[in-house]
């Protein structure tokens, strides 16, 4: 007879392995789209955290949606910047991608400090609520999985509404073609560079929306560097899921199953340091990566700058 | 008396000091195959891509049907009925067929209906292919199917093809003029652009040659010989197309040799190379002859120590200098001055190498007696690589292969992309080496410069390397090349 | 044409700068009051030249230097912080066992520990990618993050002090710390970074392997298949040794400016190095001077939060919108010269 306390664990596990995934299966979309476009944004960890400092900052003065929108709209003028050095001026994809980073560090550190002073904003902000899909969420040990924040299911949505878009639209196949060989889809008519530009706005405005998740469905609060390295670990995803969208989905739950298990470790009293749990997501990433590299192309056109 | 449907007048382009185009005219009646001739660097291809759309001209002036019209873009001559089938692929890899023409007619992506558009056009023009199969995989002869229906695709009633039959192997290129034909047989008018004299008097109703970005000749196809072609692209009148073979050099030293050779593909899927066995002895040149993907790349590639067989085994007296083919990303770092490039590919045996110091005076001055002695137009050793145009590149490389005072050269289509005077300067060096106790062994995809140069030939066919009789003709290398006569060298 | 870098840098300079003082003044602070400390701060006297500016100069410098060998051959070690943090654990690890040492052998004792644990971190990262063909930006990067966890768990375990109050390591034995200039808080790591610049100067300008690298970083495929170069194995080299610096710099720091361990050790040493590392276009004397402006930011930013209420991570911003402006000015470099093509021997007689 199972216990009915292992029950909630594994109950407890699964709604955090999809919560702890929201933020990254977010963000990982919206590279995917960059990157089947030819452009890796390592500016997409900078485009989260602005978006989180964004949605805090909205939030505090018009309420949670308020906050989701700007967050969006930071994320994607962060990326925005980076895109046009990238597609436009030509410059070093990695390189540019890394100091628009560092200046989002300093950007939001800066802003942050100034509007909400050394206390910080505390767990004042209006978050969003979890929202309980009926019928789903009566179901024994799955059930607490289907009651997420709105944005978690936005998330989900996403998936097929963007595999529709790259694989049965035509400017889906332009966006593809960019991201395989630039020139000739240019020679084909294709207009590569708009694509490319907006392909990596867009992805900034959902890493801008995975930041807002974490504030606002998540921790509740802002903290300077709160993504952690979220930005850079969707971008493991990606490739983990072979630029594509349903695979990204996958890996983000995977991973968010991989962070979730610190939890299950907890509260199941083993005594071991948390600090490598901290480390172990990190560490399954860059294993995930070797086993997955090698059997999967990457768009061929990705980072070549032309 | 058919009308012009395509009309070129007075069109002249210069690209910096080069004048591409100086005045030349061109016409095309519908319902005609009509045969642009030309060396490399005629005007042949220019002409053709303000035709296209991919250039505006300085001067002159275009007719669509009477028209008056200069295409801005590829996008603007489709909608004039223009299609381009370019020389190099333009496909991309990883798409699909389907997808691939898609892309090019603007054609919608449900799958469905995409799949009926594609097996009607497909019908229409009678080219079979494999609508969901990777572009990518595709044999030389496909891509090429791929780029005519994608051309078509747009209802094109003007095709301009660029040397369509470089890449084909002789019974290809033939059902492809036939393909031709009957094109222009259905109503399409074809421009053939070829610098191969039979084709044009084969295929062709009319035939226009250039030199030097002007028209030399242009009339019936049935007025012209070979010899009246040839003199009016070369400017003066050449011997027949010699096929002439030498003795064997005799008991010189051997020094290269390779026996019972198996060689991966490139991609990694399957063997390019089967049992190849051959010698070069110092003093020859032994040319290669083959249609790309035959296995040759891999061929030279192993013998000249890049890429380890499978099986079998390579000796080769050192050092070897190895040309390859692609300049600018396999022999020259563009962003480097000469002196650099110079370093790169001489290696540690150099004069300016001292245990693991670098001595750059010594390099610099070396890379400009190079300079001069080559006759390499370049004002310093300290330009890049990349600002020297594609002759003087090359003449750049082959200086550096013979720097090294190498005892075997493997070159691998040293004379691609070059003039009719830089390639000539080119074999003469070649010959020099040879000369001088060098043994070399060069792949060429101009046939005839392999019968003219080289002292023996050998034809690398579908994996398999094959000895040519003494004296055969060029029609019976263009056989040996499909693997009409498949028995290994011994 | 000489002249071009060092007015692109300081056109760099200025516009990061600028940036900062636009998004200081938007953001309600008192841009003037901040960037008048913020040069206070950094040059305000030859004391705190030399004690403030040089002395956070000094890791700046010594990862610089890694860097630049890794990004020569395009080898893109992103992971210089986590091999800095690394290299402070064995430092501080061996340092706290040196008691009885003599300072001669001690202190050449730390640094190879140092060094090694660099090498050790980013292992990892190079087999991943010969063995697999892992990007290295993420392999590296990734790793950071789990450094910065070791030393966590270090200062609050194995490595916490004997009060196991604060989360922070012993002080490291007297033998195991640099000698410093007296009069100052500069020590004897700056002349160590003085002298690496120098020998990875001439291993650029004069060896062969300085050459190989060149070659691997700017044309691989020519430099495999007409040079012999095996370029692989030659990145792989160049990230370990940016491994083994930036260990290095770590251990510096400990030996000779914290003589402990604690968290937040480097105020993102191994991101601003990537940025004093490109600003000198990888020349390793002109990382001597844009590690000594890059510490001159540092310390500057330090004074600017404790006069002026500017919280010192706004220094970053300087530093990304200066990698941004280098990027833009070396593209359109490129461009221009990209556009100038000499002409083929003139045609003969046709």
């Amino acid at each position: 007879m199972i216990e009915t306390s292992e029950l909630a664990q594994l109950a407890g596990f699964l709604a955090a392995s999809v919560r702890v995934a929201t933020p990254l299966l977010l963000a990982g979309i919206g590279e995917t789209v960059t990157e089947r476009s030819g452009v890796i944004n390592l500016g997409l960890e900078g485009a989260m955290l602005a978006g989180a400092l964004a949605s805090a900052i909205g939030a505090s003065n018009a309420g949670p949606w308020a906050g989701v929108v700007s967050a969006m709209v930071a994320g994607a003028l962060v990326a925005a910047v980076f895109a046009a050095c990238v597609v436009f001026a030509m410059v070093n994809q990695i390189v540019a991608g890394t100091s628009v980073t560092l200046a989002c560090i300093g950007l939001t550190g800066t802003i942050y400090r100034q509007t909400y002073g050394a206390g910080g904003v505390g767990l004042s902000l209006p978050t969003l609520e979890q929202v309980a899909l009926p019928g789903l969420s009566r179901l024994p040990v799955v059930g607490p999985a289907f009651a997420q924040p709105t944005l978690t299911y936005i998330a989900v949505a996403l998936v097929p509404v963007v595999w529709w878009g790259l694989y049965r639209t035509r400017w889906g196949l332009g966006l593809r073609a960019s991201g395989e060989a630039g020139s000739l889809a240019r020679a084909a008519g294709v207009r590569v560079r708009l694509l490319r530009f907006w392909a990596t706005v867009f992805g900034g405005a959902l890493g801008g929306l995975a930041g807002a998740t974490l504030v606002l469905a998540q921790v509740g609060t802002f903290t300077e560097k709160m993504t952690a390295g979220r930005g850079y670990i969707a971008i493991a995803i990606v490739v983990l899921g072979r630029w594509h969208p349903g695979g990204v989905a996958l890996a983000a739950l995977l991973f968010g199953a991989a962070t979730a298990l610190q939890f299950l470790f907890q509260s199941l009293g083993l005594a071991v340091p948390y600090q490598f749990f901290l480390m172990l997501p990190y560490l399954l990433t860059l294993l995930a990566l070797a086993g997955v590299v090698g059997t999967v192309r990457a768009p061929a056109a990705l980072a070549v700058e032309e | 008396m058919s009308e012009p449907v395509l009309e070129l007048v007075g069109i002249t382009k210069s690209y910096g000091p080069v004048h591409a185009l100086r005045g030349a005219d061109f016409m095309l009646r519908a319902g005609e195959v009509h045969a642009l001739l030309g060396e490399n660097g005629a005007g042949k291809s220019t002409l053709m891509k303000v035709a296209f759309g991919l250039t505006r001209p300085d001067g002159g002036r275009m007719l669509v049907r009477g028209r008056s019209v200069f295409p801005r873009s590829p996008r603007q001559a489709r909608e004039l009925g223009i299609g381009m089938v370019h020389q190099h692929f333009t496909g991309i890899a990883a798409l699909t067929v389907a997808e691939n023409i898609a892309l090019s007619a603007g054609w919608e992506v449900r799958p469905a209906r995409l799949r009926a558009q594609v097996g009607r056009l497909m019908e229409r023009v009678r080219l079979p292919l494999d609508p969901a199969a990777r572009t990518g995989d595709l044999s030389a002869a496909l891509k090429q199917r791929l780029e005519i229906l994608k051309a078509l695709a747009g209802d094109a009633t003007v095709l301009l093809l660029d040397e369509p039959t470089a890449v084909l192997a002789p019974a290809e290129a033939g059902e492809l003029l036939q393909f031709i034909r009957g094109l222009a047989a259905a109503g399409r008018s074809v421009v053939l652009i070829t610098h191969r004299l039979e084709e044009a008097l084969e295929s062709a109703d009319r035939v226009t040659v250039l030199r030097s970005g002007r028209v030399r000749l242009t009339g019936a196809a049935s007025d012209q010989t070979p010899a009246s072609l040839t003199a009016a692209m070369l400017g003066t009148a050449l011997g027949s197309a010699t096929v002439a073979r030498r003795a064997e050099i005799g008991d010189r030293p051997v020094r290269l040799r390779c026996i019972a050779l198996d060689l991966l593909r490139e991609g990694g899927h399957g063997l390019a190379v089967r049992d190849a066995n051959l010698s070069v002895a110092a003093g020859e040149i032994l040319g290669i002859a083959a249609v790309e993907g035959n296995g040759q790349r891999e061929l030279l590639r192993a013998l000249a120590g890049i890429v380890r067989p499978l099986r079998g085994r390579v000796e080769c007296d050192r050092p070897v200098s190895f040309i390859p083919e692609d300049r600018t990303t396999e022999a020259l770092i563009s962003e480097l001055d000469l002196t650099r490039n110079l370093v790169l590919g001489v290696g540690r045996t150099a004069p300016w190498v001292h245990g693991w110091r670098l001595d750059w005076d010594v390099a610099r001055q070396r890379t400009e007696a190079l300079i001069r002695e080559f006759g390499i137009r370049a004002p310093s050793a300290g330009v890049t690589a990349g600002a020297l145009s594609g002759g003087n590149q090359q003449k750049l490389v082959v200086a550096r292969a013979l720097e090294r005072l190498p005892r075997v050269i493997v070159a691998e289509n040293p004379t691609r992309g070059l003039d009719v005077q830089a390639s000539r300067f080119m074999w003469e060096r070649f010959r020099d080496a040879a000369a001088n106790d060098v043994a070399l062994i060069v792949y060429s995809t101009d046939l005839d410069e392999i019968l003219t140069w080289a002292t023996r030939v050998l034809v690398v066919a579908q994996g398999r390397v094959v000895s040519l009789p003494a004296d055969s003709s060029r029609a019976q290398v263009g056989a040996m090349m499909l693997g009409e006569v498949a028995e290994s060298v011994s | 044409m000489t002249r071009w870098p060092l007015l692109v840098g300081t056109a760099a300079l200025l516009a990061g700068l600028g940036v900062l003082a636009l998004g200081l003044q938007l953001s309600g602070y008192d841009a003037a009051l901040a960037l008048a400390a913020l040069v206070q701060g950094s040059f305000g006297s030859w004391y705190v030249i030399s004690s403030a500016t040089l002395v956070r100069a000094v890791p700046l410098i010594v990862i610089g230097l890694g860097i630049a060998i890794a990004f020569r051959a395009n080898a893109l070690n992103i992971g210089a912080e986590g091999q800095f943090y690394a290299g402070a654990i064995a430092a501080t690890w061996v340092g706290l066992h040196l008691g009885g040492w003599n300072r001669l052998l001690a202190i050449p004792t730390v640094w190879l520990a140092a060094g090694t644990a660099g090498v050790l971190w980013i292992v990892l990262p190079v087999w991943l990618k010969r063995r697999f063909g892992v990007l290295e930006v993420i392999s590296t990067l990734l790793l950071n993050f789990v450094a910065e966890s070791l030393v966590s768990w270090a200062v609050q375990g194995p490595l916490q002090e004997t009060r196991r109050v604060y989360p922070q390591s012993d002080p490291i034995a007297e033998a195991a710390r640099l000698p410093l200039v007296p009069g100052t808080r500069l020590h004897l790591g700056f002349f160590l970074a003085l002298g690496l610049a120098l020998v990875v100067q001439y291993i650029f300008r004069r060896t062969i392997w300085g050459f190989d690298l060149l070659a691997t970083g700017s044309g691989p495929k020519a430099a495999e298949v007409s040079g012999g170069v095996k370029v692989s194995r030659v990145a792989g080299f160049a990230l370990l040794w940016s491994g083994l610096f930036a260990g290095l710099a770590g251990g510096i720091e400990v030996g000779g400016v914290s003589y402990a361990l604690f968290q937040n050790l480097s105020p993102g040493y191994g991101f601003s190095g990537i940025a004093v590392a490109l600003l000198a276009r990888l020349e390793p004397v002109a990382i001597l001077l844009t590690g000594v402006v890059f510490g001159a930011l540092e310390a500057g930013g330090a004074a600017m939060q404790r006069d002026a209420g500017v919280p010192s991570v706004a220094v970053y911003v300087v530093e990304g919108v200066v990698i941004l402006v280098l990027l833009l000015a070396e593209a359109a470099l490129r461009r221009i010269r990209s556009a100038v093509v000499l002409p083929e021997a003139e045609a003969g007689p046709a």
